[in-house]
C-alpha cells in the first residue's frame, strides 16, 4: 500500500502540474463553457415552449447549440483526456531510467501500475465533475433554471458512464506505453486508433451494411433487407467505444428518449406508442434501457486495463 | 569482517533464449565487505544483480541475499538493498530534494524521519548546495552522487552499485570510490560493486569476481589470484595484469 499511494500522490501533482494538462483543460473549458452557452441561449428563446420541456436542466447537456452538444463534445473529445494522460505513462520512465530506480525500492511491482491508472482516474473525475458542475452554475446563472432531484440522479450516473468511458482511453494508452519503447510512437498509436475507432468505424459500419443488404432508396427493396441492413449498421458500430458511449448515455440524459433503437427496427406499435405518448422515462426505467451498454463499457475498460496490468508485471524493466 | 554471508548463488542462471547471459554462477559475498564484481560489457554483471534483487527471474539454480531466497521476497531483500541502476535516470523537473521525497515515500518513511534523512544523506555526498535545483540541470557526477544519496536514504545494509564512476570524470570518480570505502569502513554496510574500472576496484575491494560471457572465471582476493596465475613471486601484480590474463585465456 504505501507505494500504491506514493505513486498515486506523485503522478496526481504531475498531472495537475503539467503543462499539457492545462492546455487540456483550458480547451475543454472553454468549448463546454460555449456549448453550454449556446445551449442556454437556445433555451431562453424556446421558454414559451417550456411546458414542453419537462426537464429544462437536462437539456443544457444535449440540446446541439451551435454545432454539438455538451454530451456530443464529451463522446468526440473526452478520449483525448484519457490518451495525453497516459500514452507515456510507462516508456517516458523507462526511457529516463527511472522506472527501474522505483520498482527497486520495496514496493510491489504493480503498485507503479496501479497507482498511476488511479491517478489518471482522479484527475479524468475532478475535470469531468468540475466541467459540469460550471456548467451548472453557468445555467443557473443565464437561464435560471433549477435541477429537480430526478435531474441531478441523471448527472450524477451520466458522470460515472463518462468517467468510465474516458478511463478505457486512458487504460488503453497506457498499454500502450507499456508495449511501445518510444514515447513518440505510443502517442501515434493511441491518436490512430481513437481515430479509427471513433470516426471511421461508423463510416465502416454503413458500408459493410450496404455491401451486405443493399438499401437503394430508389429501388423497391423488402422491409427485410432493410431491417437487416439497420442491424448489421448497429452491430458493427458498436465496436466503436464512442457508439457504446452514445448509447449508453441517451436515455440517462435526455428521459424523454425511451429506446436506444433506431425507428426502422421498431415495430409498428412500439412507433406508434414512441410517437403518441411522449412522457418521460423513469430513472430506473432509463437505467434498464441501457444498461447492456453501461455494462459493456466498464467491461472495455476494466479488461484494457488488466491486459496492461499483466503485461506490466510479466514484462522484464533493465532500466 | 565477519564471515557470514550476505550473497550466496549455487548455479545461478539467467537464459535468453539460446544465450545464456548468467551461467551457472557460484559466488559468495561476506557480511562487512567490499566485493568488486568485474567484467567487460555484455558479461551479465546487470543480468546478475537483477535476479539478485528480485526485478528479472532466474532461469535456474538458487540465490540467497540477506538470507532471503529473491524470486519469493523480493521486498523484504529490497528494504534491505539499496541499489543504484547503471545510468540512473531523475524526473528532470523535481528538485533533489523532491527527488529525495519521493524515493523515501516509496520506502514508507515518516515526514520526521525524511526530513532528517535527507539532509544527512545530502550532506554525506556533499550536494547540499544544490538541494533546491532541479535534476535536470545536474551534471553527470552532481547526478551520480544524487543516485547515492536516494539509495542511502532507506539506511541499507547492502548496498549494489552498478558501474557508479561510469561517465564520471577521474577526479569524480575517486571521490564516489572514497565515499564508497567511507561507507563501509564507518557504517559497515556491505557493498556488491560492478565495474570495469580495474584501478579504483582494486583501490577498495576486499575481493573480486571476474565475468566473462556470463561465466565467474575467477573469485578471490587479488593477492589468491595473482598466486593463482602466476604462481608466487616477488613481483606484486595489479588487477589490470590479473585481469588480463583470465581474458586472454577465455
Ligand atoms: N532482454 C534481453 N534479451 C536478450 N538478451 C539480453 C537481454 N538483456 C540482456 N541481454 C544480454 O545479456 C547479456 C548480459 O548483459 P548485462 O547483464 O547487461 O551485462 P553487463 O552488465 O555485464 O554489461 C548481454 O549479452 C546482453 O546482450
Ligand atoms: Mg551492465
Amino acid at each position: 500500500m504505501q507505494g500504491l499511494y506514493a505513486v498515486f500522490t506523485k503522478e496526481l501533482q504531475d498531472h495537475f502540474s503539467s503543462f499539457r494538462f492545462a492546455i487540456l483543460f483550458a480547451l475543454i473549458a472553454m468549448v463546454s463553457f460555449i456549448t453550454s452557452y449556446m445551449a442556454a441561449i437556445h433555451l431562453s428563446e424556446n421558454l414559451e415552449n417550456l411546458s414542453s420541456t419537462r426537464f429544462p436542466f437536462l437539456t443544457l447537456f444535449s440540446t446541439p447549440g451551435a454545432v454539438f452538444s455538451m454530451v456530443q463534445f464529451v463522446a468526440f473529445f473526452g478520449p483525448l483526456i484519457g490518451l495525453v494522460l497516459g500514452f507515456d505513462a510507462i516508456n517516458r520512465e523507462r526511457a529516463q531510467g527511472t522506472l527501474i530506480k522505483v520498482v527497486s525500492q520495496p514496493i510491489y511491482r504493480d503498485a507503479v501500475i496501479n497507482g498511476k491508472f488511479l491517478a489518471g482516474v482522479a484527475t479524468i473525475s475532478i475535470m469531468l465533475t468540475s466541467i459540469v458542475l460550471v456548467i451548472t452554475g453557468f445555467g443557473l446563472a443565464i437561464v435560471g433554471v433549477v435541477p429537480g432531484v430526478g435531474e441531478i440522479g441523471r448527472l450524477i450516473i451520466y458522470l460515472v458512464i463518462s468517467i468510465f468511458y474516458v478511463s478505457f482511453w486512458l487504460g488503453l494508452s497506457i498499454l500502450f506505453s507499456i508495449l511501445l519503447k518510444s514515447v513518440a510512437t505510443s502517442a501515434l498509436t493511441s491518436v490512430a486508433l481513437w481515430i479509427f475507432l471513433s470516426f471511421f468505424v461508423t463510416l465502416g459500419a454503413e458500408a459493410v451494411a450496404n455491401s451486405v443488404a443493399p438499401v437503394d432508396p430508389n429501388k423497391n427493396v423488402p422491409p427485410e433487407m432493410v431491417i437487416q441492413n439497420a442491424k448489421i449498421k448497429k452491430m458493427v458500430s458498436l465496436c466503436s467505444p464512442m457508439v457504446l458511449y452514445n448509447d449508453a448515455t441517451a436515455t440517462i440524459i435526455d428521459p424523454m428518449r425511451n429506446t436506444t433503437r433506431s425507428l426502422v427496427l421498431m415495430g409498428p406499435m412500439e412507433e406508434l406508442l414512441s410517437s403518441r405518448f411522449q412522457n418521460p422515462l423513469a430513472l430506473t426505467q432509463s437505467i434498464l434501457v441501457v444498461l447492456p451498454y453501461i455494462t459493456v463499457l466498464i467491461a472495455i475498460t476494466l479488461v484494457c486495463f488488466t491486459v496492461s496490468y499483466l503485461v506490466f508485471m510479466l514484462q522484464e524493466i533493465r532500466t | 569482517m565477519g564471515t557470514e554471508s550476505i550473497i550466496e548463488t549455487t548455479g545461478l542462471t539467467k537464459a535468453y533464449g539460446p544465450h545464456r547471459a548468467v551461467n551457472g554462477l557460484d559466488v559468495r559475498v561476506n557480511a562487512g565487505e567490499i566485493f568488486g564484481f568485474l567484467g567487460p560489457n555484455g558479461a551479465g554483471k546487470t543480468t546478475t544483480l537483477l535476479m539478485l534483487l528480485g526485478l528479472t527471474r532466474s532461469s535456474g539454480g538458487t540465490a540467497r541475499v540477506c538470507g532471503l531466497d529473491p524470486s519469493r521476497h523480493a521486498r523484504a531483500i529490497k528494504q534491505r538493498v539499496g541499489y543504484l541502476p547503471e545510468n540512473v535516470g531523475f524526473y528532470g523537473d523535481m528538485t533533489a530534494v523532491e527527488s529525495l521525497q519521493y524515493v523515501a515515500a516509496l520506502n514508507g518513511m515518516g515526514k520526521q524521519e525524511t526530513h532528517e534523512r535527507i539532509h544527512e544523506v545530502l550532506q554525506l555526498v556533499g550536494l547540499e548546495q544544490s538541494s533546491r535545483k532541479k535534476t535536470g540541470a545536474f551534471s553527470r557526477g552532481m547526478k551520480q552522487r544524487l543516485g547515492v544519496a536516494e539509495v542511502l536514504i532507506k539506511a541499507p545494509e547492502v548496498l549494489f552499485l552498478d558501474e557508479p564512476t561510469l561517465g564520471l570524470d577521474p577526479e569524480g570518480a575517486i571521490q564516489l570510490i572514497d565515499l564508497i570505502q567511507s561507507l563501509n569502513q564507518e557504517r559497515q554496510i556491505t557493498v556488491l560493486l560492478s565495474s570495469h574500472h580495474l584501478h579504483q576496484v582494486q583501490k577498495i575491494s576486499h575481493r573480486v569476481g571476474i565475468m566473462i560471457d556470463g561465466n565467474l572465471v575467477a573469485e578471490g582476493t587479488i593477492e589468491s589470484l595473482a598466486e593463482e596465475r602466476f604462481g608466487l613471486g616477488e613481483k606484486e601484480y595489479t588487477l589490470e595484469e590479473i585481469y588480463m590474463k583470465y581474458f586472454q585465456e577465455v
